[in-house]
């Protein structure tokens, strides 16, 4: 066991340190998006925009090691994500390195990086969520073309994104669940897409339907083999899945609710000497370092050339159990100033829809039992 | 970096594993358990000849020179099988000689802790709840360059078939004002009552010290100045206990799972349906946690002794929290039958209980937790 870091590894650190120094936007800049823009610009010049990916498709060629300390040191300086498109860089262009043509990856990879296209992502249907394979959405081929009829739905940035990375069905589900599903590549100003807002329970237009009425998309514009999009789709991931990103969160939220813990009272005296808000906060802490210690270790088996798991379901579902009573106890420190605006009103409200993203707890919970113990599917 | 396990440790994992199987199947637990000691000499004899007693002991006084790393994977395994043996206690004893003790005193007490051929405990605080400096209060009065000890300690694990006690006295009147002991058990005023405790596999005692004289050569550090080396004995504790809740908690969520894929009802195994998937799913993350927060432990009681407080409180305070959950969800799932005697769950339940306040309880250690992180 050893949590030292190579010579080279600490002067990787320095150099993303020093990087962060020069070109981080100051705090209140961070929403303005010509900063970011130009934020984005420098980090692309580095390869640290796809920095898990291989150099000669454009990305970092960063090792694991590497992409966890640019992680870090990013997490610890507050700065904004590495790069703004965040499905196209999670996702979409794993996949397209996996499984795209090259001319597929000469068309959008590059793209991609300098984030001149921005991606959203058509799995959910009005009658499909969690049983995501049992979606309906139907792609018929004729000639060169597939013509895609039926309707996504939680489709977040699907007003602004230029591109759909999709899930249609080819063959009909009745002749086979799995095998039947191809993965698409649409642009979102094809004829026959409408895009209608859901706003969110805050208000906020996030996600939205898209309706699919007669789109043809060019054969080129599959990617995989027809009735491999499940595997594409679910292999697109395993890239840099090691959980300590959902850590380094918690980390923030968890120094955010001891600062307001320390600035609060609670029946005249000190918050901080109340002791069932120190019960609290010192179970956070002690499952908040928890997840990043499990991501460390799923790092080190993957280091040690160990598949990436379905291990990090556990990180998944921590982060769930966790961030809406960490908000519901920041709301009772606020007390009645918790029923105006501010950070943990939004964060309160907003920790339901994090919670959902990627699979409910619940979701997570089925994959740990079924994957990892074993137990018979339900 | 490597958050992990080298070969040499698995290896070790396998070992220990493999004989534990063999030599201490549950037939041989429940003999142990429920005969009138509690413990079996022939099985400890045999722990001292393989090593596992001196395994981070230093090579030139008996031991083989490993770290708690080692440690972690000893009493994990140890505590998967419920071992009825007092292996914590011995290797506790003899690392606070290690952390405490003069040159002179690990040369005269370490090899027999590393073969076996004594046992030693420690008799830390004289209320269980209380880890802290004014829990200690045992009386000391000087007694030319020692000291004489009269009083009690009520929970000392181990206490019927110890030979060496490390005892924390009192011997002045500020907070930290505390001295630590080495006290053999044929000296002059000491006796052990002994009690049935709920865990039948973990025995303690209440150790009674009338006016038991300590030479100078018997105290570790000097008297007055021991809090440090108490602290850190009592974190000690806190990793070991973990590490067995760790390897405990495991065995009984293989158990159960193994019971939930076996047990058919409304056409079905029941571990098919959420409501018994769920709380199992919940036991494998609250494990892994358990298992993370106690490595970087191990791996900090070599390396980084400054964050061993810290990271212990984390460890023991959701292990304390987990495993009781892990218990109920365990004996639930079985229904009937795991409130039986003969289900070996129970002993589990037992174990998770006794282990829960064992050098402190989530309360405790969750309030060290908001302490160390600043609040």
């Amino acid at each position: 066991m050893d949590f030292n870091f190579e010579p080279e590894e600490e002067a990787f650190r320095q150099e993303v340190r020093a990087f962060i120094d020069a070109n981080l936007p100051p705090a209140k800049m961070r929403q303005d998006p010509k900063s970011i823009a130009a934020w984005n610009a420098k980090l692309a010049e580095q390869r640290w925009i796809g920095f898990s990916w291989p150099r000669q498709e454009g990305g970092g060629g960063g090792t694991l090691v590497q992409q966890f300390i640019l992680k870090e040191e990013m997490a610890n300086a507050k700065a904004p994500p590495l790069g703004s498109d965040f499905m196209g860089l999670a996702w979409v262009g794993p996949a397209l390195i996996r499984h795209g043509s090259e001319e597929q990856k000469r068309r959008f990879l590059p793209e991609l990086l300098a984030g001149k296209s921005l991606w959203c992502t058509g799995y959910s249907e009005p009658d499909i969520g969690s049983d995501l394979a049992s979606l309906q959405t139907r792609a018929d081929r004729e000639g060169d073309e597939y013509v895609v009829n039926g309707q996504k739905i939680w489709t977040t940035l699907a007003h602004l994104a230029s591109w759909i990375f999709m899930m249609v069905r080819t063959t009909a589900e009745s002749e086979s669940r799995y095998g039947g599903i191809t993965c698409l590549l649409i642009p979102m100003d094809s004829a026959g897409i409408e895009v209608q807002p859901i706003p969110s329970l805050m208000g906020v237009h996030s996600f939205n339907q898209v309706f699919f009425e007669n789109v043809r998309v060019p054969v080129a514009n599959r990617l995989g083999a027809e009735g491999e999009g499940w595997k594409v789709v679910m292999g697109a991931l395993a890239n840099e899945r090691s959980g300590i990103s959902e850590a380094t969160g918690m980390e923030r939220h968890l120094e955010d609710l001891k600062e307001l813990a320390r600035r609060s009272t609670r029946g005249g005296r000190p918050a901080t000497s109340d002791s069932a808000v120190r019960q609290e906060i010192g179970r956070y802490e002690a499952r908040i370092s928890a997840m990043r210690l499990n991501g460390i270790r799923n790092l080190s088996k993957q280091l040690q050339g160990q598949p990436p798991s379905t291990e990090t379901s556990v990180n998944k579902y921590l982060r769930g159990a966790l961030e809406i009573p960490m908000s519901n106890l920041a709301m009772s420190l606020l007390g009645s100033e918790s029923q105006e605006s501010g950070k943990w009103q939004i964060q309160s409200l907003a920790f339901h829809g994090v919670v959902i993203g990627g699979g409910t707890p619940n979701i997570q919970r089925n994959i740990i039992g079924e994957r990892i113990l074993g137990l018979p599917k339900d | 970096m490597n958050f992990g396990f080298d070969d040499q440790q698995e290896l070790l994992r396998q070992e220990i594993r493999k004989l534990l199987e063999e030599r201490c199947p549950m037939e041989e637990v429940r003999r142990i358990a429920g005969s009138e000691s509690g413990h079996a000499p022939e099985l400890w004899k045999q722990l001292g000849e393989l090593g596992w007693l001196g395994l981070a002991l230093p090579e030139e006084h008996g031991g083989a020179g490993l770290g708690w790393v080692d440690l972690a994977v000893v009493f994990e395994e140890a505590g998967r099988v419920l071992l009825p043996a007092p292996l914590v206690s011995t290797i506790l004893a003899g690392a606070a000689i290690v952390d405490a003790g003069s040159d002179e005193q690990c040369r005269a007490r370490l090899p027999a802790l590393a073969d076996g051929s004594r046992i030693g405990t420690l008799a830390l605080f004289d209320a269980a709840d209380q880890p802290i400096p004014s829990g200690v209060t045992l009386r000391a009065e000087a007694d030319g360059q020692g000291f004489r000890l009269t009083g009690e300690k009520p929970y000392v694990a181990d206490a019927g078939v110890a030979d060496l006690f490390v005892v924390a006295f009192r011997s002045g009147k500020k907070a930290q004002e505390v001295g630590l002991a080495l006290v053999d058990g044929e000296a002059d005023g000491v006796s052990v009552e002994t009690r049935a405790g709920i865990d039948a596999t973990r025995r303690q005692g209440t150790l009674r010290l009338d006016g038991v004289r300590i030479a100078a050569d018997a105290l570790l550090g000097a008297p007055g100045d021991a809090w440090p080396a108490i602290s850190r004995a009592f974190d000690r504790g806190a990793a070991a206990v973990t590490a067995e809740m760790i390897g405990a908690a495991e065995a009984m969520l293989e158990m159960t799972v193994q019971y939930a894929k076996d047990r058919i009802q409304f056409g079905s195994p029941i571990g098919r349906y959420q409501g018994v998937k769920h709380p199992l799913a919940e036991a494998f993350v609250d494990i892994e946690c358990m298992k993370s927060l106690l490595y970087y432990t191990a791996w900090a009681l070599e390396e980084s002794p400054d964050e061993v407080s810290f990271s212990v409180s984390k460890a023991k305070g959701l292990a304390s929290e987990a495993f009781t959950q892990i218990g109920i969800s365990g004996i639930q799932l079985h229904g009937a039958i795991g409130y039986t005697e003969a289900s070996d769950v129970h002993l589990y339940l037992r174990r998770s209980k006794w282990a829960r306040t064992a050098f402190g309880d989530e309360v405790f250690h969750y309030d060290r937790v908001a302490s160390l992180g600043g609040l």
